[in-house]
Protein backbone atom coordinates (compact mmCIF):
# COMPACT_ATOMS: atom_id res chain seq x y z
CA UNK A 1 0.00 0.00 0.00
CA UNK A 2 1.18 3.11 -1.10
CA UNK A 3 1.02 6.44 -2.61
CA UNK A 4 2.95 6.59 -6.53
CA UNK A 5 3.88 9.78 -8.19
CA UNK A 6 4.58 8.74 -11.66
CA UNK A 7 6.43 11.49 -13.83
CA UNK A 8 3.78 14.14 -12.88
CA UNK A 9 4.13 17.49 -14.53
CA UNK A 10 1.68 20.06 -13.76
CA UNK A 11 1.50 23.65 -15.72
CA UNK A 12 -1.05 26.89 -14.53
CA UNK A 13 -2.76 28.71 -17.66
CA UNK A 14 -1.75 26.16 -20.02
CA UNK A 15 -1.77 27.48 -23.43
CA UNK A 16 -1.86 31.71 -22.40
CA UNK A 17 1.16 33.62 -22.02
CA UNK A 18 0.69 32.85 -18.39
CA UNK A 19 1.61 29.18 -18.26
CA UNK A 20 3.74 28.20 -15.73
CA UNK A 21 5.28 24.98 -14.89
CA UNK A 22 4.61 24.12 -11.20
CA UNK A 23 5.56 20.80 -11.25
CA UNK A 24 8.08 19.15 -14.01
CA UNK A 25 8.41 15.29 -14.35
CA UNK A 26 7.96 14.85 -10.30
CA UNK A 27 7.92 10.77 -9.06
CA UNK A 28 7.72 9.85 -5.78
CA UNK A 29 7.10 6.75 -3.90
CA UNK A 30 5.32 7.40 -0.11
CA UNK A 31 5.42 4.55 1.18
CA UNK A 32 2.40 3.84 3.98
CA UNK A 33 3.30 4.86 7.49
CA UNK A 34 6.46 7.57 6.85
CA UNK A 35 6.63 10.47 8.12
CA UNK A 36 8.16 13.10 5.71
CA UNK A 37 8.71 16.38 5.45
CA UNK A 38 9.13 18.91 2.27
CA UNK A 39 10.51 21.89 2.07
CA UNK A 40 11.45 24.29 -0.52
CA UNK A 41 11.02 27.72 -0.92
CA UNK A 42 7.73 29.74 -1.82
CA UNK A 43 7.08 29.11 -5.53
CA UNK A 44 9.04 25.95 -5.52
CA UNK A 45 6.12 23.66 -6.05
CA UNK A 46 5.26 21.85 -2.53
CA UNK A 47 1.79 23.30 -2.43
CA UNK A 48 0.90 22.25 -5.88
CA UNK A 49 2.60 18.78 -5.17
CA UNK A 50 0.56 18.07 -2.36
CA UNK A 51 -2.81 19.45 -4.06
CA UNK A 52 -2.46 16.10 -5.83
CA UNK A 53 -2.38 13.75 -3.68
CA UNK A 54 -5.84 13.76 -2.77
CA UNK A 55 -6.63 14.78 -6.48
CA UNK A 56 -7.26 18.48 -6.06
CA UNK A 57 -5.46 19.20 -9.00
CA UNK A 58 -5.20 17.29 -12.11
CA UNK A 59 -1.73 16.47 -13.11
CA UNK A 60 -1.14 17.38 -16.94
CA UNK A 61 1.28 14.62 -17.47
CA UNK A 62 1.92 11.43 -15.66
CA UNK A 63 -0.27 9.72 -13.43
CA UNK A 64 -0.58 9.16 -9.64
CA UNK A 65 -1.49 5.41 -7.74
CA UNK A 66 -3.22 5.30 -4.44
CA UNK A 67 -2.76 1.74 -2.93
CA UNK A 68 -2.29 0.64 -6.67
CA UNK A 69 -5.01 2.05 -8.05
CA UNK A 70 -4.90 4.97 -10.47
CA UNK A 71 -6.74 7.87 -9.35
CA UNK A 72 -6.70 9.38 -12.54
CA UNK A 73 -8.79 6.18 -13.93
CA UNK A 74 -12.80 6.71 -15.06
CA UNK A 75 -13.96 4.95 -12.17
CA UNK A 76 -11.93 6.08 -9.51
CA UNK A 77 -14.18 7.72 -6.51
CA UNK A 78 -12.17 10.65 -6.08
CA UNK A 79 -14.66 11.69 -2.99
CA UNK A 80 -13.59 8.69 -1.16
CA UNK A 81 -9.99 9.59 -2.03
CA UNK A 82 -10.09 13.19 -0.19
CA UNK A 83 -11.70 11.07 2.87
CA UNK A 84 -8.55 9.01 2.97
CA UNK A 85 -6.19 11.68 2.06
CA UNK A 86 -6.92 14.48 4.43
CA UNK A 87 -5.25 17.75 3.69
CA UNK A 88 -4.72 21.22 6.14
CA UNK A 89 -4.58 23.93 4.49
CA UNK A 90 -1.93 26.69 4.25
CA UNK A 91 -4.35 29.72 5.44
CA UNK A 92 -7.27 27.72 7.89
CA UNK A 93 -9.60 30.84 7.46
CA UNK A 94 -10.39 29.42 4.24
CA UNK A 95 -11.13 26.30 5.52
CA UNK A 96 -13.69 27.01 7.92
CA UNK A 97 -17.22 28.05 7.09
CA UNK A 98 -19.77 26.66 9.33
CA UNK A 99 -21.59 28.53 11.89
CA UNK A 100 -19.77 27.26 14.78
CA UNK A 101 -16.45 25.98 15.70
CA UNK A 102 -18.16 22.26 16.86
CA UNK A 103 -20.35 22.22 13.80
CA UNK A 104 -17.09 23.01 11.31
CA UNK A 105 -15.36 20.14 12.94
CA UNK A 106 -18.23 17.75 12.71
CA UNK A 107 -18.54 18.58 8.90
CA UNK A 108 -16.11 15.90 7.71
CA UNK A 109 -17.00 12.82 9.77
CA UNK A 110 -20.71 13.45 8.66
CA UNK A 111 -19.47 13.76 4.95
CA UNK A 112 -17.69 10.16 5.40
CA UNK A 113 -21.36 9.15 6.13
CA UNK A 114 -20.77 8.93 9.92
CA UNK A 115 -24.03 9.26 11.63
CA UNK A 116 -24.77 11.94 14.08
CA UNK A 117 -23.73 10.74 17.31
CA UNK A 118 -20.29 9.14 15.90
CA UNK A 119 -19.41 12.29 14.23
CA UNK A 120 -19.75 14.61 17.73
CA UNK A 121 -18.01 12.06 19.46
CA UNK A 122 -15.40 12.53 16.92
CA UNK A 123 -15.59 16.12 17.09
CA UNK A 124 -15.01 16.34 20.56
CA UNK A 125 -12.29 13.87 20.54
CA UNK A 126 -10.19 16.01 17.58
CA UNK A 127 -11.32 19.12 19.24
CA UNK A 128 -10.48 17.98 22.90
CA UNK A 129 -6.53 16.30 21.54
CA UNK A 130 -5.97 19.78 19.43
CA UNK A 131 -6.14 22.03 22.96
CA UNK A 132 -8.76 23.59 21.66
CA UNK A 133 -10.63 26.08 24.08
CA UNK A 134 -13.57 24.38 25.35
CA UNK A 135 -15.59 27.62 25.66
CA UNK A 136 -15.23 28.54 22.30
CA UNK A 137 -17.01 25.58 20.79
CA UNK A 138 -20.13 26.87 19.72
CA UNK A 139 -18.37 30.63 18.87
CA UNK A 140 -18.40 31.35 15.08
CA UNK A 141 -14.96 30.30 13.37
CA UNK A 142 -14.77 34.05 12.36
CA UNK A 143 -14.65 35.52 16.14
CA UNK A 144 -11.18 33.41 16.59
CA UNK A 145 -7.25 34.35 17.51
CA UNK A 146 -5.36 33.53 14.30
CA UNK A 147 -4.31 30.56 16.40
CA UNK A 148 -7.33 28.96 17.52
CA UNK A 149 -8.59 29.41 13.72
CA UNK A 150 -5.36 27.42 12.91
CA UNK A 151 -6.46 24.73 15.53
CA UNK A 152 -10.06 24.74 14.15
CA UNK A 153 -8.89 23.53 11.05
CA UNK A 154 -6.31 21.11 12.21
CA UNK A 155 -8.97 19.61 14.29
CA UNK A 156 -11.44 19.31 11.64
CA UNK A 157 -9.20 16.81 9.62
CA UNK A 158 -8.06 14.92 12.55
CA UNK A 159 -11.56 13.96 12.78
CA UNK A 160 -11.89 12.21 9.62
CA UNK A 161 -8.80 10.33 10.89
CA UNK A 162 -7.58 9.89 7.28
CA UNK A 163 -5.20 7.46 6.61
CA UNK A 164 -2.72 10.27 5.34
CA UNK A 165 -2.26 13.36 6.74
CA UNK A 166 -0.84 15.83 4.83
CA UNK A 167 -0.86 19.42 6.29
CA UNK A 168 0.70 22.32 4.56
CA UNK A 169 2.26 24.62 7.20
CA UNK A 170 0.46 23.29 10.32
CA UNK A 171 2.44 25.49 12.68
CA UNK A 172 2.85 28.84 11.02
CA UNK A 173 0.64 31.18 13.60
CA UNK A 174 0.72 29.42 16.65
CA UNK A 175 2.62 29.85 19.82
CA UNK A 176 5.73 28.04 20.44
CA UNK A 177 3.93 25.62 22.99
CA UNK A 178 0.99 25.28 20.69
CA UNK A 179 4.20 24.30 17.78
CA UNK A 180 5.23 21.49 20.10
CA UNK A 181 1.87 20.64 21.08
CA UNK A 182 0.32 20.32 17.56
CA UNK A 183 3.65 18.41 16.56
CA UNK A 184 3.57 16.19 19.23
CA UNK A 185 -0.17 15.33 18.71
CA UNK A 186 0.89 14.40 14.95
CA UNK A 187 3.57 12.62 15.94
CA UNK A 188 1.70 10.29 18.84
CA UNK A 189 -0.96 9.63 16.29
CA UNK A 190 1.61 8.54 14.09
CA UNK A 191 3.34 6.59 16.38
CA UNK A 192 -0.18 4.62 17.50
CA UNK A 193 -2.35 4.83 14.16
CA UNK A 194 1.00 4.29 11.66
CA UNK A 195 -1.05 6.80 9.51
CA UNK A 196 1.39 8.20 6.76
CA UNK A 197 2.46 12.01 7.21
CA UNK A 198 3.04 14.42 5.02
CA UNK A 199 4.33 18.15 7.01
CA UNK A 200 5.27 21.17 4.60
CA UNK A 201 7.04 23.05 6.98
CA UNK A 202 9.08 26.19 6.50
CA UNK A 203 10.64 25.77 9.71
CA UNK A 204 14.01 23.45 9.41
CA UNK A 205 13.83 22.88 12.82
CA UNK A 206 10.96 21.17 13.06
CA UNK A 207 11.80 19.02 9.87
CA UNK A 208 14.85 18.29 12.20
CA UNK A 209 12.45 17.04 15.11
CA UNK A 210 10.15 15.18 13.83
CA UNK A 211 10.11 13.53 10.16
CA UNK A 212 12.28 10.59 8.89
CA UNK A 213 12.24 11.44 5.34
CA UNK A 214 12.97 14.77 3.67
CA UNK A 215 12.27 15.65 0.20
CA UNK A 216 13.75 18.93 -1.06
CA UNK A 217 11.31 20.44 -3.78
CA UNK A 218 13.30 23.41 -6.36
CA UNK A 219 11.99 24.58 -9.12
CA UNK A 220 9.08 22.83 -9.35
CA UNK A 221 11.44 18.95 -9.20
CA UNK A 222 12.63 16.89 -6.58
CA UNK A 223 16.03 18.29 -5.74
CA UNK A 224 17.08 16.06 -2.21
CA UNK A 225 15.17 13.29 -1.40
CA UNK A 226 17.33 11.33 1.99
CA UNK A 227 17.11 11.38 5.64
CA UNK A 228 17.24 14.67 7.74
CA UNK A 229 21.26 14.05 8.52
CA UNK A 230 21.34 13.30 4.86
CA UNK A 231 19.83 16.46 3.19
CA UNK A 232 20.78 18.95 6.38
CA UNK A 233 24.49 17.41 5.66
CA UNK A 234 24.84 19.43 2.45
CA UNK A 235 24.32 23.36 3.53
CA UNK A 236 25.74 25.19 0.38
CA UNK A 237 23.03 23.09 -1.92
CA UNK A 238 20.79 24.48 0.77
CA UNK A 239 21.30 27.66 0.61
CA UNK A 240 21.71 28.11 -2.77
CA UNK A 241 18.39 27.46 -3.78
CA UNK A 242 17.17 29.85 -0.34
CA UNK A 243 17.13 27.11 2.50
CA UNK A 244 18.78 26.82 5.64
CA UNK A 245 19.95 24.44 8.22
CA UNK A 246 19.08 24.50 12.19
CA UNK A 247 20.58 26.95 14.09
CA UNK A 248 22.66 24.46 16.29
CA UNK A 249 23.76 22.57 13.02
CA UNK A 250 25.84 26.11 12.15
CA UNK A 251 26.93 25.79 15.19
CA UNK A 252 28.79 22.58 14.78
CA UNK A 253 29.71 23.62 11.57
CA UNK A 254 31.69 26.47 12.97
CA UNK A 255 32.97 24.40 15.70
CA UNK A 256 34.44 22.07 13.23
CA UNK A 257 35.84 25.17 11.25
CA UNK A 258 37.65 26.03 14.43
CA UNK A 259 39.47 23.32 14.23
CA UNK A 260 37.07 20.68 16.80
CA UNK A 261 36.34 17.81 16.34
CA UNK A 262 32.52 17.63 16.33
CA UNK A 263 29.92 15.65 14.39
CA UNK A 264 28.23 18.04 12.33
CA UNK A 265 25.40 16.19 11.56
CA UNK A 266 23.77 16.90 14.85
CA UNK A 267 20.26 19.02 13.99
CA UNK A 268 18.67 19.06 17.50
CA UNK A 269 19.30 20.76 20.78
CA UNK A 270 19.81 17.23 22.11
CA UNK A 271 22.30 15.96 20.00
CA UNK A 272 24.29 19.33 20.16
CA UNK A 273 24.35 19.52 23.79
CA UNK A 274 25.41 15.64 23.68
CA UNK A 275 28.43 16.52 20.97
CA UNK A 276 29.77 19.72 22.92
CA UNK A 277 29.65 17.72 26.73
CA UNK A 278 31.98 15.01 25.04
CA UNK A 279 34.39 18.00 23.47
CA UNK A 280 34.07 19.25 27.03
CA UNK A 281 35.23 15.57 28.22
CA UNK A 282 31.63 15.23 29.93
CA UNK A 283 29.59 12.91 29.52
CA UNK A 284 26.17 13.41 28.69
CA UNK B 1 9.00 61.07 24.38
CA UNK B 2 6.17 58.09 24.05
CA UNK B 3 4.59 57.14 20.98
CA UNK B 4 2.66 54.92 22.23
CA UNK B 5 1.11 55.49 25.84
CA UNK B 6 -1.26 52.86 27.38
CA UNK B 7 -2.73 53.14 30.55
CA UNK B 8 -4.88 50.14 32.12
CA UNK B 9 -6.15 49.64 28.63
CA UNK B 10 -8.87 47.21 28.77
CA UNK B 11 -10.88 45.32 25.42
CA UNK B 12 -13.87 42.93 26.21
CA UNK B 13 -15.52 41.29 23.31
CA UNK B 14 -19.44 40.39 23.48
CA UNK B 15 -20.37 37.00 22.20
CA UNK B 16 -23.92 37.26 20.93
CA UNK B 17 -26.23 34.69 20.27
CA UNK B 18 -28.87 34.75 17.37
CA UNK B 19 -31.19 36.95 18.82
CA UNK B 20 -27.97 39.43 19.69
CA UNK B 21 -28.61 38.38 23.64
CA UNK B 22 -25.15 38.66 25.18
CA UNK B 23 -23.87 35.17 26.24
CA UNK B 24 -20.47 35.88 27.45
CA UNK B 25 -17.47 38.57 27.75
CA UNK B 26 -14.33 38.19 26.53
CA UNK B 27 -11.56 40.50 28.21
CA UNK B 28 -9.01 40.34 25.43
CA UNK B 29 -7.16 42.87 27.08
CA UNK B 30 -6.84 43.76 30.82
CA UNK B 31 -5.23 46.65 32.16
CA UNK B 32 -2.33 46.72 29.75
CA UNK B 33 0.39 49.54 30.46
CA UNK B 34 2.81 49.92 27.58
CA UNK B 35 5.05 52.95 27.01
CA UNK B 36 6.97 53.06 23.72
CA UNK B 37 9.49 55.57 23.06
CA UNK B 38 9.71 57.20 19.62
CA UNK B 39 12.36 55.66 17.24
CA UNK B 40 12.41 52.56 19.38
CA UNK B 41 12.01 48.98 18.07
CA UNK B 42 9.77 46.68 20.32
CA UNK B 43 8.18 43.35 19.99
CA UNK B 44 5.63 41.61 21.44
CA UNK B 45 5.12 37.95 22.05
CA UNK B 46 2.36 36.08 23.74
CA UNK B 47 0.12 32.98 23.17
CA UNK B 48 -2.65 32.19 20.96
CA UNK B 49 -5.41 34.32 22.14
CA UNK B 50 -3.01 36.84 24.57
CA UNK B 51 -4.68 39.51 23.15
CA UNK B 52 -2.03 40.75 20.36
CA UNK B 53 -3.77 41.42 17.39
CA UNK B 54 -6.43 43.40 19.58
CA UNK B 55 -3.87 45.51 21.11
CA UNK B 56 -2.45 45.97 17.32
CA UNK B 57 -5.81 47.09 16.35
CA UNK B 58 -6.00 49.67 19.48
CA UNK B 59 -3.20 51.46 18.27
CA UNK B 60 -4.18 52.17 14.66
CA UNK B 61 -7.67 52.66 16.08
CA UNK B 62 -9.67 50.29 15.02
CA UNK B 63 -10.86 48.89 18.19
CA UNK B 64 -11.49 51.25 20.77
CA UNK B 65 -11.07 51.25 24.83
CA UNK B 66 -13.44 49.48 26.59
CA UNK B 67 -11.71 51.44 29.99
CA UNK B 68 -8.49 52.98 30.40
CA UNK B 69 -6.50 55.01 27.72
CA UNK B 70 -4.85 55.00 24.68
CA UNK B 71 -2.46 58.20 22.87
CA UNK B 72 -0.94 57.59 19.78
CA UNK B 73 1.20 60.59 19.05
CA UNK B 74 -0.60 62.42 21.41
CA UNK B 75 -3.83 61.68 20.29
CA UNK B 76 -6.43 59.67 22.26
CA UNK B 77 -7.89 56.54 20.45
CA UNK B 78 -11.09 56.65 21.99
CA UNK B 79 -11.95 60.31 20.59
CA UNK B 80 -13.57 59.34 17.15
CA UNK B 81 -12.50 62.66 15.47
CA UNK B 82 -8.86 61.29 16.00
CA UNK B 83 -9.63 58.12 13.93
CA UNK B 84 -7.93 58.96 10.63
CA UNK B 85 -5.04 61.05 12.43
CA UNK B 86 -4.33 58.06 14.16
CA UNK B 87 -4.31 55.55 11.00
CA UNK B 88 -1.70 58.09 9.29
CA UNK B 89 0.36 57.94 12.40
CA UNK B 90 0.44 54.13 13.00
CA UNK B 91 -0.01 52.36 9.95
CA UNK B 92 0.00 48.23 10.03
CA UNK B 93 0.77 45.08 7.69
CA UNK B 94 -0.85 41.74 8.47
CA UNK B 95 -0.35 38.44 8.56
CA UNK B 96 -1.26 36.94 5.06
CA UNK B 97 0.77 38.39 2.07
CA UNK B 98 -2.09 37.47 -0.64
CA UNK B 99 -4.63 39.04 1.37
CA UNK B 100 -2.98 42.84 1.90
CA UNK B 101 -2.32 43.45 -2.08
CA UNK B 102 -5.30 44.59 -4.02
CA UNK B 103 -3.55 46.04 -7.09
CA UNK B 104 -2.88 44.45 -10.08
CA UNK B 105 0.58 45.99 -10.41
CA UNK B 106 3.27 47.04 -7.64
CA UNK B 107 3.50 50.85 -7.59
CA UNK B 108 -0.37 51.41 -8.03
CA UNK B 109 -0.85 49.41 -4.74
CA UNK B 110 1.56 51.42 -2.93
CA UNK B 111 0.12 54.43 -4.47
CA UNK B 112 -3.12 53.64 -2.83
CA UNK B 113 -3.06 54.51 0.72
CA UNK B 114 -1.92 57.87 0.07
CA UNK B 115 -4.13 58.18 -2.59
CA UNK B 116 -6.72 57.68 -0.55
CA UNK B 117 -5.34 60.54 2.26
CA UNK B 118 -6.26 63.07 -1.06
CA UNK B 119 -2.04 63.56 -1.50
CA UNK B 120 -1.40 65.65 -4.80
CA UNK B 121 -0.76 63.21 -7.82
CA UNK B 122 3.29 64.20 -8.02
CA UNK B 123 3.58 63.52 -4.25
CA UNK B 124 1.95 60.36 -4.45
CA UNK B 125 4.51 59.24 -7.47
CA UNK B 126 7.40 60.47 -5.60
CA UNK B 127 6.55 58.46 -2.34
CA UNK B 128 5.88 55.11 -3.94
CA UNK B 129 9.40 55.74 -5.39
CA UNK B 130 10.94 55.96 -2.06
CA UNK B 131 8.93 53.88 -0.16
CA UNK B 132 9.27 50.95 -2.38
CA UNK B 133 13.01 51.75 -2.40
CA UNK B 134 13.27 51.23 1.13
CA UNK B 135 12.09 48.29 1.56
CA UNK B 136 14.21 46.96 -1.65
CA UNK B 137 11.41 46.43 -3.86
CA UNK B 138 11.88 49.69 -6.42
CA UNK B 139 13.04 47.15 -9.36
CA UNK B 140 9.45 45.20 -9.33
CA UNK B 141 7.81 48.74 -9.22
CA UNK B 142 6.12 47.98 -12.40
CA UNK B 143 5.53 44.05 -11.91
CA UNK B 144 2.42 42.05 -10.93
CA UNK B 145 2.14 41.34 -7.01
CA UNK B 146 1.15 37.63 -8.16
CA UNK B 147 4.59 36.99 -9.28
CA UNK B 148 5.89 38.11 -6.52
CA UNK B 149 7.36 35.21 -3.20
CA UNK B 150 5.91 35.86 -0.12
CA UNK B 151 8.20 37.97 1.63
CA UNK B 152 8.63 40.05 -1.44
CA UNK B 153 4.76 40.63 -1.24
CA UNK B 154 4.97 41.24 2.29
CA UNK B 155 7.66 44.07 1.11
CA UNK B 156 5.33 45.58 -0.65
CA UNK B 157 2.93 45.57 1.49
CA UNK B 158 5.16 47.23 4.20
CA UNK B 159 6.19 49.98 1.37
CA UNK B 160 2.38 50.43 1.16
CA UNK B 161 2.03 51.79 4.89
CA UNK B 162 5.12 53.62 4.47
CA UNK B 163 4.05 55.76 1.57
CA UNK B 164 1.57 56.98 4.41
CA UNK B 165 4.46 58.17 5.69
CA UNK B 166 3.37 57.00 9.26
CA UNK B 167 5.88 57.69 12.50
CA UNK B 168 5.03 54.00 13.44
CA UNK B 169 4.30 50.65 11.69
CA UNK B 170 3.04 47.79 13.53
CA UNK B 171 3.77 44.36 11.95
CA UNK B 172 1.40 41.61 13.50
CA UNK B 173 3.17 38.28 12.38
CA UNK B 174 4.26 39.65 8.90
CA UNK B 175 6.46 36.72 8.61
CA UNK B 176 4.28 33.48 9.68
CA UNK B 177 3.78 32.22 6.31
CA UNK B 178 6.88 32.77 4.67
CA UNK B 179 10.05 30.96 3.95
CA UNK B 180 13.91 31.45 6.05
CA UNK B 181 14.73 33.70 3.09
CA UNK B 182 11.19 35.72 3.00
CA UNK B 183 11.33 35.97 6.77
CA UNK B 184 14.93 37.63 6.99
CA UNK B 185 13.98 39.83 4.42
CA UNK B 186 11.07 41.61 6.14
CA UNK B 187 12.68 41.34 9.16
CA UNK B 188 16.17 43.03 7.79
CA UNK B 189 13.89 45.89 6.03
CA UNK B 190 11.66 47.01 9.15
CA UNK B 191 15.18 47.23 10.98
CA UNK B 192 16.61 49.56 8.28
CA UNK B 193 13.28 51.41 8.32
CA UNK B 194 13.85 51.95 12.19
CA UNK B 195 17.67 52.84 12.04
CA UNK B 196 17.43 55.05 8.68
CA UNK B 197 13.93 56.87 8.88
CA UNK B 198 13.69 56.60 12.47
CA UNK B 199 10.24 54.65 11.76
CA UNK B 200 8.76 53.20 14.97
CA UNK B 201 8.80 49.23 14.77
CA UNK B 202 6.14 47.33 17.02
CA UNK B 203 6.50 43.45 16.34
CA UNK B 204 4.15 40.96 16.95
CA UNK B 205 5.55 37.51 16.01
CA UNK B 206 5.93 33.58 17.59
CA UNK B 207 9.33 33.33 16.01
CA UNK B 208 11.77 34.07 18.89
CA UNK B 209 14.69 34.45 17.32
CA UNK B 210 13.45 37.60 15.53
CA UNK B 211 13.08 39.56 18.45
CA UNK B 212 16.27 39.14 19.74
CA UNK B 213 17.72 42.73 18.29
CA UNK B 214 14.63 44.61 19.49
CA UNK B 215 15.03 47.29 21.72
CA UNK B 216 12.08 46.16 24.15
CA UNK B 217 10.33 42.98 24.31
CA UNK B 218 7.01 43.08 25.85
CA UNK B 219 5.27 39.03 26.90
CA UNK B 220 1.84 39.07 26.92
CA UNK B 221 -0.50 35.96 29.02
CA UNK B 222 -4.39 36.30 28.78
CA UNK B 223 -4.83 39.77 27.99
CA UNK B 224 -2.06 41.12 30.64
CA UNK B 225 1.70 42.15 29.83
CA UNK B 226 3.38 39.73 32.34
CA UNK B 227 7.18 40.30 31.28
CA UNK B 228 8.86 42.95 29.61
CA UNK B 229 12.25 44.33 29.13
CA UNK B 230 15.70 43.95 27.07
CA UNK B 231 15.69 40.55 24.86
CA UNK B 232 18.88 39.41 26.91
CA UNK B 233 17.17 40.13 29.92
CA UNK B 234 13.47 37.93 28.19
CA UNK B 235 15.98 35.80 27.43
CA UNK B 236 17.39 34.94 30.46
CA UNK B 237 14.26 33.78 32.18
CA UNK B 238 14.05 30.40 30.08
CA UNK B 239 11.71 28.57 32.71
CA UNK B 240 9.38 32.09 32.82
CA UNK B 241 9.09 32.31 29.50
CA UNK B 242 8.17 28.43 28.95
CA UNK B 243 5.18 29.04 31.65
CA UNK B 244 3.77 31.84 29.21
CA UNK B 245 3.80 28.88 26.38
CA UNK B 246 6.63 31.27 25.00
CA UNK B 247 10.31 29.86 24.19
CA UNK B 248 14.02 31.20 23.59
CA UNK B 249 15.99 31.18 20.58
CA UNK B 250 17.58 27.72 19.82
CA UNK B 251 21.23 28.76 20.26
CA UNK B 252 19.78 30.15 23.90
CA UNK B 253 17.83 26.75 24.28
CA UNK B 254 21.34 25.22 23.97
CA UNK B 255 23.29 26.85 26.04
CA UNK B 256 20.80 26.90 28.82
CA UNK B 257 20.52 23.11 28.41
CA UNK B 258 24.66 23.03 28.50
CA UNK B 259 24.46 24.99 32.08
CA UNK B 260 21.93 22.76 33.47
CA UNK B 261 24.74 20.52 32.50
CA UNK B 262 27.49 22.08 34.92
CA UNK B 263 28.96 24.04 31.96
CA UNK B 264 29.95 27.63 33.18
CA UNK B 265 28.07 29.33 31.17
CA UNK B 266 26.16 32.99 31.57
CA UNK B 267 22.28 33.35 30.46
CA UNK B 268 20.87 35.05 28.02
CA UNK B 269 23.42 33.64 25.42
CA UNK B 270 21.41 35.18 22.21
CA UNK B 271 23.77 34.03 19.00
CA UNK B 272 26.10 31.43 18.05
CA UNK B 273 29.16 34.17 18.56
CA UNK B 274 28.27 34.73 22.24
CA UNK B 275 28.28 30.67 22.88
CA UNK B 276 31.29 29.88 20.85
CA UNK B 277 33.20 32.73 23.32
CA UNK B 278 31.60 31.42 26.35
CA UNK B 279 32.36 27.44 25.65
CA UNK B 280 35.71 28.77 25.79
CA UNK B 281 37.23 25.53 23.80
CA UNK B 282 40.93 27.28 23.50
N1 LIG C 1 -13.99 39.61 16.70
C1 LIG C 1 -13.91 38.98 17.87
N2 LIG C 1 -15.03 38.68 18.57
C2 LIG C 1 -14.95 38.05 19.76
N3 LIG C 1 -13.81 37.65 20.35
C3 LIG C 1 -12.67 37.92 19.70
C4 LIG C 1 -12.65 38.58 18.42
N4 LIG C 1 -11.36 38.69 18.02
C5 LIG C 1 -10.59 38.13 18.99
N5 LIG C 1 -11.37 37.66 20.00
C6 LIG C 1 -10.91 37.00 21.25
O1 LIG C 1 -10.05 37.89 21.95
C7 LIG C 1 -8.93 37.21 22.50
C8 LIG C 1 -7.62 37.84 21.99
O2 LIG C 1 -7.52 37.62 20.60
P1 LIG C 1 -6.31 38.20 19.72
O3 LIG C 1 -6.68 38.00 18.30
O4 LIG C 1 -5.98 39.57 20.16
O5 LIG C 1 -5.12 37.21 20.14
P2 LIG C 1 -3.62 37.11 19.59
O6 LIG C 1 -2.71 37.31 20.75
O7 LIG C 1 -3.43 38.01 18.43
O8 LIG C 1 -3.55 35.58 19.17
P3 LIG C 1 -2.79 34.85 17.94
O9 LIG C 1 -1.38 34.64 18.38
O10 LIG C 1 -3.50 33.54 17.85
O11 LIG C 1 -2.92 35.69 16.73
C9 LIG C 1 -9.09 35.73 22.09
O12 LIG C 1 -9.64 35.02 23.17
C10 LIG C 1 -10.07 35.77 20.93
O13 LIG C 1 -10.87 34.62 20.89
MG1 LIG D 1 -3.01 37.67 16.33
Amino acid sequence: MSLILDNISYKYSTGTAYEVTALDGVSLEIKDGQFIGIIGHTGSGKSTLIQHLNGLLKATEGTIYYNGQDIYDKDYDLKDLRTQVGMVFQYPEHQLFETTVFEDVKFGPKNQGLDDKEATLRAYEALRSVGFPEDYYDQSPFELSGGQKRRAAIAGVLAMKPAVLILDEPTAGLDPKGRDEILGLISDMHKKMGNTIILVSHSMEDVANYVDRIIVMNDAKVYMDGTPKEVFSRVKDLEEIGLAVPEVTYLMMELKERGWNVDVSATTVEEAKNEILKLKGMNA
Amino acid sequence: MNIIEAKKLVHEFFRRDEEGNIEGIQVALNEVDLQVKAGSFISILGHNGSGKSTLAKHINALLTPTDGTLYVDGKDTSDAGNELAIRQSAGMVFQNPDNQIIASIVEEDVGFGPENMGIPTDEIWERVERSLKSVGMWKYHTHSPNKLSGGQKQRVAIAGVMAMEPKCIILDEPTAMLDPDGRKEVIKVAHELNKKKGVTVILITHYMEEVVDSDYVYVMDKGKVVMEGDPRNIFSRVEELKSHRMDVPQITLLAHELKKSGLDIPDGILTREELMNVLNLG
